[in-house]
């Protein structure tokens, strides 16, 4: 056991437990700061993969951005939530069979993999975060999706200002 | 070390937590938490081949990146549509959500 492996067993065990509150909690704003727990115990991982730029972006969109649009999201809604009845649907020893069943899949594959016991290389004297921002406009590699992605996201913000917009206010005035 | 397989056995697991929360919940925001869940596992498994491969190719940093973007937008008009299916019926349940249902 060395440092490393400790570090991961415990974020492992962070996340596993968060990510269980996350889709077992009564109350949606708790469920909501488990999420962000989880989605700093990835941070972790990034940063033990050593992938600095997803490390970072990960604190700012997931956690500044898309977690506090989930916690506004849920005050809105939040009458609804105070009803006391069941949080899982009629169907939930269905869902957890299935999900049971995914996970088995997924050992079965990993198990018959012939990479999953392989190491990392070393990153010693490699510009990762370099390569990672030329490959991002390089006309050779990835400028396309980095572009079809930006026109996505614009067109999905749009789209959810049109969605969200209270059209019987707007006809008032 | 850490074996590559640790984090591909991390990121199944919690997949499939992500999958019995967007199965099981009955609040429809709870199922969003559920898909960010999944989204996040794919992000793992992305980053730790990128890693494990070969680190002088970048593609699976730049996928996990448009996954985070693909994350964004399918947040934001997720929660516009409960927000709004909220503002007209009153409720965030997924099963009382039947409009289309024949």
């Amino acid at each position: 056991m060395d440092a490393s492996q400790i570090i991961f067993g415990l974020t492992a065990l962070l996340i596993i437990f968060s990510a269980l509150r996350v889709v077992t909690t009564r109350n949606m704003v708790h469920a909501a700061l488990w999420l962000i727990v989880t989605l700093l115990g990835v941070t972790v991982l990034y940063a033990l993969l050593q992938a600095n730029f997803l490390a970072v972006v990960q604190v700012v969109v997931y956690v500044g951005a898309i977690a506090i649009l989930f916690i506004f999201a849920i005050m809105l809604t939040r009458r609804e939530m105070r009803d006391g009845g069941p949080q899982l649907n009629k169907g939930w020893p269905l869902a957890a069979l299935i999900s049971l069943a995914v996970f088995g899949g997924l050992l079965a594959l990993l198990y018959n993999a012939p990479v999953s016991e392989r190491l990392a290389a070393s990153l010693e004297g490699q510009d990762t975060l370099g390569a990672l921002g030329q490959a991002l406009v390089s006309p050779d590699a990835y400028v396309l999706p980095f572009e079809v992605a930006s026109v996505l996201l614009l067109a999905a913000l749009i789209g959810a200002v049109y969605v969200a917009l209270n059209k019987k206010q707007e006809s008032d005035k | 070390m850490i074996p590559l397989s640790w984090y591909l056995v991390l990121s199944a697991l919690l997949f499939s937590i992500g999958l019995f929360g967007v199965l099981a919940r009955r609040n429809a925001v709870a199922i969003l938490l559920g898909i960010e869940l999944m989204l996040n596992a794919v992000n793992i498994n992305l980053a730790s081949f990128w890693r494990y491969g070969n680190p002088a190719q970048m593609g699976g940093q730049v996928f996990a990146i448009v996954v985070f973007a693909v994350a964004a937008a399918e947040v934001a008009v997720g929660l516009a549509l409960i927000i709004s299916i909220y503002r007209r019926r009153k409720t965030v349940l997924a099963e009382e959500i039947d409009l289309m249902k024949w």
